[in-house]
């Protein structure tokens, strides 16, 4: 589709006209060391950090999400509903990887029974992403087939120091750009190019660059009975904040929340690293850390690989690379299980 | 917004029996007095009491009854305390029918059947045997083996003695675990006793009951010649969505809200041995 221009200098005037017809997140630095997708204000400026602590999933997928109310009185019960329904709003500057872990929660909530509160979400969005001008050492989404460069979403876009670029990709893409198109110029594709260049270039010498998962899907025991697994965890310690950080990870509990005879029952992040998490009465089938840290790793490369027509489901962001305590991470588990086969 | 799978629906409970000191039928109907739902054998359905908890439940009654739902449950935690101290009348809140339910329209029909359980896992295939009962031109023998600890223990005994004793092409083998002053059936622990009954191995076999007592029974049906493609339990794990989508209650790639608790033990074979 065509590409669009806007001088770098003007963004602050994009994020304006964008915002005064729907709410805007936009990653903005929240301290030294990190930043966050906050609803963007007036004078905030995007980070030039490469991603946001926090993946995007809490877009569609919050932390804690209400879901019904309950009134209990004697042997009585009323129900009330409490769930939102989403507005619309727009994501700017997601990357390749948060992009496509869009499509790995897709496969998980949108399929039958749908999970209304997450399809309200989606499709009340619009995504525009950023190309990676600087991928990092701990970056390895090529390893699942996605390109930094050109990343997804309604909207992808490039900046090249200079200028902004925005290539509408869907129908709401296109309605998003229509919307601020008095700001925009007609972009030229070889300028486009040549970002994409410079980013390919910069992948290729990634310390990860090389790293291709294997597929294991004919493999689900033989894996699962790996000798590696009692070494790759031997020092997790059940944290659980690999799963927290991580785009994919849609584990989650429900719970009730109590006042007097006035009940809130919400959603919210659970973690297949904890010990109760699968705990019945008559104990839990994941005894120990390398039961529920093989759980993990199986589901990612996998379980949902199974499911799924061969996609993986990592998006290999690194979040959990830069976070784990322990510095125990998927691409050591990768390479382990390679050095088996 | 459309209707959300995980929000519960309100249904009565309107009569409770005590099946044996720690278990107990609900029956269960909507609020406005009729069955809630239809369902298929072997599925389950959340109950939840806002405010104590929500938990995943075998439907016990057959699909033929019309008029409700009938759970056996095990006082064993909080919520499952809190339903056996309950009154009838108490509102309750409802979700479901989940899971695949035994393939009574498929690999059972025209079959001889035998059901093995042991304590409260007999719940599950109540449902199931009912229905083979109230279709009964569909299947060919039935057997049912089932133990407890005690008589006191044997869920539906009355039921038991009452109808399945009585009904035609069909053998009940009841056993307890020890010695007890009034019986004066068979003693001794139910996967010994199924190699005992004369089962045929071209029968289908369903087990449930306790993790060891599902191991033994299933080594002494292969002692007798039967295959695992023909013998199958139902599962049970943690599960917090019932919609396959929580992620706690898989074994291997398959969620058992979703693509089980039915099984039968050679698909069980292929996925990882974490259950």
């Amino acid at each position: 589709m065509a590409i669009y221009k806007l001088p770098y200098s003007d963004l602050n005037q994009l994020f304006a006209a964008i915002a005064a017809n729907e709410k805007l997140y936009l990653p903005v630095d929240i301290s030294e060391d990190e930043a966050a997708f906050r609803l963007w204000k007036e004078g905030d400026q995007m980070t030039k950090k490469l991603n946001t602590l926090r993946s995007a999933k809490d877009f569609f997928f919050p932390q804690v999400q209400p879901l019904a109310k309950f009134r209990r009185q004697g042997q009585t019960i009323e129900i009330m509903d409490d769930r939102t329904e989403s507005e619309d709003f727009v994501i700017f500057g997601a990357r390749a990887c948060d992009v496509r872990s869009f499509d790995v929660l897709d496969r998980v909530f949108l399929e039958e029974p749908v999970d209304t509160q997450y399809q309200t979400r989606r499709q009340h969005s619009t995504v525009v992403s950023l190309a990676c001008g600087r991928p990092g050492e701990t970056c390895f989404c090529g390893s699942f087939g996605i390109d930094a460069a050109k990343a997804g979403g309604d909207v992808q876009a490039w900046h090249d120091g200079d200028n902004f670029y925005l290539e509408p990709l869907t129908d709401k893409g296109v309605k998003l750009i229509d919307s601020v198109s008095s700001l925009l110029t007609a972009g030229d594709q070889e300028a486009v190019d040549q970002v994409v260049e410079k980013i390919h270039t910069i992948l290729a010498r990634l310390p990860l660059a090389g790293l291709k998962p294997q597929d294991l899907r004919d493999k689900e025991l033989e894996t699962f009975n790996s000798p590696k697994w009692d070494e790759l965890s031997s020092h997790c310690i059940g944290c659980g904040s690999c799963t927290f950080v991580c785009p994919t990870c849609q584990c989650f509990d429900i719970e009730d929340f109590k006042n007097g005879e006035n009940v809130e029952r919400y959603r919210c992040w659970d973690s297949c690293m904890y010990n109760e998490f699968t705990m019945m009465a008559a104990g839990t089938p994941r005894k120990t850390q390398k039961e529920r840290f093989r759980q993990r790793f199986m589901h990612k490369l996998v379980y949902y690989p199974i499911k799924n027509d061969g996609m993986y489901s990592c998006v290999g962001c690194g979040r959990c690379l830069r976070k784990c305590p322990i510095q125990m991470n998927i691409v050591k588990v990768m390479k382990a299980l390679e050095e088996e086969a | 917004m459309e209707q959300e799978a995980l929000i519960p629906k309100l249904g009565v409970v309107t009569e409770i029996r005590r099946e044996t000191p720690d278990v107990k039928t609900f029956r269960v109907v909507g609020v406005d007095g009729k069955k809630m739902f239809e369902h298929i054998p072997g599925q389950c359905a959340m109950l939840s009491i806002p405010g104590v908890g929500e938990g995943m439940f075998s439907i016990t009654s057959s699909p033929t009854v019309e008029d409700y739902q009938e759970f056996s449950i095990k006082k064993c935690g909080c919520l499952t305390s809190w339903l056996h101290a309950m009154e009838p009348g108490q509102q309750i809140c409802v979700r479901g029918p989940y899971g695949n339910g035994f393939p009574v329209e498929g690999e059972f029909r025209g079959k001889n059947l035998v059901f093995i359980a042991g304590g409260i896992g007999l719940a599950p295939l109540h449902s199931v045997i009912n229905y083979c009962l109230a279709h009964r031109e569909n299947y060919g023998h039935i057997n049912v083996v089932y133990g407890s600890r005690s008589k006191d223990d044997l869920v539906d005994y009355q039921e038991i003695l009452d109808s399945w004793q009585n009904a035609p092409d069909m053998d009940v083998f009841l056993t307890i675990d020890r010695e007890q002053e009034g019986w004066d059936g068979h003693v001794g622990f139910v996967p010994n006793y199924v190699q005992e009954v004369g089962l045929d191995p071209t029968e289908t076999a369903v087990i449930c009951g306790p993790p060891v007592m599902i191991h033994f029974t299933l080594e002494g049906l292969k002692n007798l010649g039967f295959q695992e493609p023909q013998i199958f339990t139902t599962m049970e794990m943690r599960m917090k969505c019932g919609v396959g989508k929580c992620g706690r209650c898989n074994i291997g790639d398959k969620y058992v809200c979703k693509d089980g608790p039915v099984f039968s033990f050679d698909k069980l074979g292929e996925l990882p041995p974490e259950y």
